[in-house]
């Protein structure tokens, strides 16, 4: 006979299942730059089995970001539209999210949508140190920021002193 | 508020999700202190996070009113986590909304300093410095508290402190180091604050057994951090560290000054008014 998470695997159709909760939260864009996906986001944790049921674990970017509750529903309504109703979204904090986490993928897809992508392992720094942030129009580093808070949580607003536009920077953390 | 931000709703009201492999301290025999404990960890992010969002639509520039909004979001987001905890280890079935709803002034646990009104755009940045130099070093230690719930809690909030801080500092060294209005101002609040900074230091008993059990962090041994930064931040902005001498306390103890009713009774009408709303 077998075991109970053994039926429950087999009525969410097991690998099958857990394959197509993995490709529709994959595909679920942020709200506030709908360029990325979860994945190329980096805050997708995990899809698996557990206790019979597929469990989705996320992690936040900012802790009060806004989009953390949208993104949620998102994910519920992408799991719900693959058949999938029944698993859980769960929350997970640890480790921190870091910006280290965006992928290659969601770094080119940020420069080409005309937000420079955040410098590697660096973290917010010293007191007073910026990182060294290339325009994502013409690829100077010429550039100055103009404040450390943007439209998003985790955005920063500079401008380019090459070519003068104005441009987003996802910044460290 | 009121989003579920571990596990739904009934989980977190019953110790069983100890059992399902979520962090927690492992025997809540140390409930009694740390419910408090959290709380005012919880009180202090949400009064000041409140204060804050005071300057949504005021700011001194759009860029300013928009970094305002967004150290308000951090701050809040550090409550709701606070509170969620503070909610599931109390276990009496207070979800996060109950705790920052339904508490009057005199269970409020927050410091003094925080829930002083914004003033001008010189105090509020003041009181953002004296709390992110404290707070920013604060939570990195307490990323190595044994309860791995606060841990995860201050290894988050630490990164975000860390812009708060720079942010604060940067508008101190530029206000003080600017015209004579500005720097008078600056000046002023530096004076009328600092009687508010002694009770950040301060331990109650049950902190201090929390600390000896290393959950707590004890306070006084970020004091040297936030007196180097504070030395190395007044000094670009030409300022003076103002003297040491006596101290206002009491907000741990809920003895608030007037303000925090009125910050409270803005914050919480609405939702006493409507309890349960959501849109």
């Amino acid at each position: 006979m077998p075991s109970k998470l053994e039926r429950n695997a087999h009525s969410t159709g097991s690998a099958d299942a857990l394959a197509r909760a993995r490709a529709a939260v994959a595909a679920v864009v942020d709200p506030e730059i709908p360029i990325l996906t979860l994945e190329d986001l980096g805050i997708l944790r995990g899809v698996a089995h557990k206790d019979g049921q597929i469990v989705v674990e996320l992690t936040p970017t900012y802790i009060g970001c806004p989009a953390t509750f949208a993104i949620r529903l998102a994910v519920e309504a992408a799991l719900a539209a693959a058949g999938l109703p029944e698993a859980r979204v769960v929350t997970q904090l640890s480790p921190p999210w870091s910006t280290d986490a965006i992928t290659e993928t969601g770094r080119r897809k940020l420069k080409a949508f005309g937000i420079a992508p955040p410098a590697r392992a660096t973290g917010p720094g010293a007191l007073f140190r910026d990182a060294e942030v290339a325009c994502p129009h013409c690829g100077s580093t010429k550039t100055s920021k103009l404040s450390e808070f943007g439209s998003t949580a985790c955005k920063a607003q500079w401008r380019c002193d090459a070519c003068r536009e104005p441009f987003d920077y996802f910044k460290c953390i | 508020m009121g989003l579920p931000t571990h596990e739904p709703r009934g989980a977190q009201l019953s110790m069983s999700a100890e059992t399902a492999g979520r962090p927690g301290p492992a025997p809540h025999a140390s409930a009694a202190a740390l419910v408090p404990y959290v709380l005012g960890l919880a009180d202090d992010a949400l009064v000041l996070g409140h204060r804050l969002s005071e300057w949504s639509g005021r700011g001194p520039t759009l860029e300013e009113d928009i970094a305002l909004s967004n150290l308000a979001l951090d701050l809040i987001g550090q409550a709701r986590l606070c509170y969620a905890y503070a909610g599931e280890i109390e276990g009496r079935g207070r979800d996060e909304d109950a705790l920052a709803y339904w508490r009057d002034e005199h269970a409020y646990r927050n410091l003094l300093l925080l829930e002083q009104p914004n003033g001008d755009f010189a105090m509020t940045m003041v009181r953002h410095l004296l709390y992110a130099a404290f707070l920013d070093p604060y939570f990195k230690a307490l990323s190595a508290s044994a309860d791995a719930r606060l841990a995860e809690i201050g290894a988050k909030a630490a990164k975000e402190m860390a812009y708060h801080l720079r942010h604060a500092a940067e508008w101190v060294i530029r206000l003080g180091d600017g015209t004579e209005e500005s720097r008078a101002r600056t000046a002023a609040a530096l004076e009328e604050l600092w009687m508010y900074t002694g009770e950040m230091f301060e331990m109650e008993a049950g902190e201090t057994a929390l600390s000896a059990q290393g959950i707590a962090v004890d306070r006084g041994t970020i004091k040297p951090a936030w007196e180097a930064t504070l030395a190395r931040v007044l000094a670009e902005a030409s300022l003076a560290r103002p003297a040491d001498r006596w101290m206002q306390r009491g907000g741990r103890a809920g003895q608030h000054s007037e303000h925090l009713g009125r910050l409270l009774a803005e914050m919480q009408v609405l939702h006493r008014a409507h309890p349960g709303a959501s849109w």
